[in-house]
């Protein structure tokens, strides 16, 4: 049973209280910050949880016996189940902790891809943030599989004709991104979850742009890998989770070796310690992983459906306004959307206008994204994207589009 | 005027902006002014790649001074180098590879030279050094 919390009604002057790092002037300007694809700002509460953590109840965890171990162990084993419950993972130990979506990957790349042999295929697609392209490259270059890239449509949406027809009984694994931090395209993963299961392939979710956004319950996806980082669901840095199905992590071999991941260490034979332990080797990201069960505790708190409506009324304003000017072009026009909104302006270069729109206070991100492949498919250097959260307000979206407009205009 | 001079110029042309829009709107005229590198010029081996723009330096010395041509397809990226040209054109070889060059700082443009700003400027900065110390 998932009980339900009681949500705190959307109010976006009450949330943006919480965020103390938008109330500050930069270029003597109101922070405008849109950039939130790359990372997400922190509420006091998390903040608060970091100093205490450093302050009252710092120490190693899982080795002493003494007090401070403790309690330090019962909070880092609280927040994971405090993740569990979010996600709706059916076991505790199926929720790993690592250092990010980057290093989940490259954890699952090398453990899973231990168990492949020469000719087995793995597909990701067209639109993966290069965390989800270089690990599969590197496997596919070790182990001689084959990668398959499922292509795009000029919408920004997957072909899924293609995709059917790569699954076979050859495709070991799929590893597909939940929503493209670029286009902010949402991916139909039920679909590609069910029809790999169909073959037998298992399924990976990139999730670092959707737990911020959406309710994920990894039962009812029922993806074998869901990855996503800390940071940018309002928690600290260096930070992530895995989860992973508990049948699958444990017919995988370890990804490091080390302290925590092990049962008995001999010279002769070393065993290694169960789940979850047995994929965090060394002293973990404690007050990360802490904290990070914090963020959670806050979003539960959130009505998320309202916190969707805002902030696709946040993109879907932008949006309009963006076409106005003369030249403008929305990279990513998917049916379905998160609050991504990534354009070009006819003749002008994306670093020019992020480097005139930071000089008026509005931090965008500008260039390809760790995207590199998606730009060569659209055939452009680079966007300029604005990433809107719960915590942007229309006033800001209209500020932004002042400041665009004065840029094009200088630049022009 | 001396390298050092050149550099006090810029510096006195840019006290009169208070503002940083005002900075930028003159460092976008100076980038559309910015007399163009020959096409022939634009090659693979002149372009400095940075992770956002990118730039091309050509380089040559007449008469015992280094001469500079130098473009990108950023514009505020552009300016800054007419800036860098500007100071660099027609000094010696052992000038320029000894030049400290802290107009831009004291315009506080600091951050465009910054290698992690990936607009391939601090790479440039390297290769006019470089290019010169080759003439000595
Ligand atoms: C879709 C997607 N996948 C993976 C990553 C990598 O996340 P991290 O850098 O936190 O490891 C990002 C972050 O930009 C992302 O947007």
């Amino acid at each position: 049973m998932v009980e339900e919390k009681i949500k705190v009604p959307f109010d976006v002057e009450q949330i943006r209280r919480q965020f103390p790092t938008l109330s500050q002037q930069v270029y003597g300007k109101d922070l405008i910050y849109l950039d939130n694809g790359a990372t997400s700002q922190k509420p006091q509460v998390v903040i608060d949880a970091i100093a205490k953590y450093y302050s009252e109840d710092n120490s190693n965890i899982h080795r002493g016996v003494h007090h401070l171990s403790q309690v330090a162990t019962e909070q880092y084993e609280n927040a994971r189940s405090t993740i569990q419950r979010y996600i709706n993972a059916p076991l505790l130990e199926e929720v790993l902790f690592t250092a990010g979506t980057t290093a989940g990957i490259n954890m699952i790349a090398f453990s899973f891809g231990e168990t492949l042999k020469e000719g087995d295929e793995i597909i990701i697609s067209a639109m993966e943030h290069h965390s989800n392209i270089v690990p599969w490259q590197m496997l596919c270059e070790r182990k001689k599989c084959i990668l398959k890239i499922i292509p795009i449509n000029q919408k920004g949406e997957l072909k899924m004709d293609v995709f059917e027809s790569f699954l076979s009984e050859k495709t070991k694994l799929v590893s597909v991104t939940h929503i493209s931090n670029t286009l902010g395209t949402i991916n139909p993963i039920k679909e590609i979850i069910d029809q790999s299961h169909q073959v037998g392939a298992k399924v990976i979710i990139d999730g670092a742009q959707s737990i911020q956004h959406m309710k994920i319950d990894v039962q009812e996806l029922d993806c074998d890998f869901f990855i996503f980082s800390g940071h940018k669901v309002f928690g600290p840095t260096g930070v992530g989770i895995v989860y992973g199905k508990k049948e699958i992590l444990d017919t995988l071999p370890p990804y490091q070796g080390g302290g925590d991941m092990i049962a008995k260490v001999t010279f002769e034979k070393t065993t290694y310690n169960v789940l979850p332990h047995k994929f965090e080797a060394g002293t973990p990201n404690i007050s990360g992983g802490i904290c990070l069960g914090t963020a959670f505790e806050f979003l539960a708190e959130q009505d998320l459906n309202a916190i969707a409506k805002h902030e696709h009324h946040l993109a879907k304003f932008a949006e309009e306004e963006i076409l106005k000017i003369e030249g403008a072009r929305i990279i990513g026009t998917a049916q379905n959307k998160t609050s991504v909104v990534s354009f070009v302006i006819d003749g002008l270069h994306p670093f020019d206008i992020g480097t005139l729109l930071d000089k008026q206070g509005i931090a965008v991100r500008t260039g390809h994204h760790c995207t590199q492949p998606l730009m060569d498919f659209f055939e452009i250097p680079g966007t300029i994207r604005a990433s809107f959260a719960f915590y942007n307000t229309m006033e800001e979206v209209e500020i932004f589009i002042k400041a665009l407009k004065r840029s094009v205009g200088m630049l022009r | 005027m001396t390298l050092e001079e050149k550099q006090i110029e810029i510096v006195e042309e840019f006290e009169v902006y208070d503002d940083w829009m005002d900075k930028y709107e003159y460092i976008i005229e100076l980038g559309k002014e910015l007399p163009i590198i020959s096409e022939e010029n634009k090659t693979e081996d002149k372009l400095i790649e940075g992770c956002q723009s990118r730039v091309w330096l050509h380089s040559e010395v007449k008469d015992g001074k280094m001469q500079f041509s130098a473009d990108s397809d950023a514009i505020i990226t552009k300016g800054i180098i007419g800036l860098l040209i500007r100071v660099m054109n027609n000094e010696s070889p052992e000038t320029i590879a000894t030049a400290n060059l802290h107009f831009i700082a004291d315009i506080g443009l600091q951050e465009h030279l910054s290698p992690t700003r990936a607009n391939g400027l601090a790479s440039m900065v390297q290769r006019l050094k470089m290019s010169a110390l080759k003439a000595i």
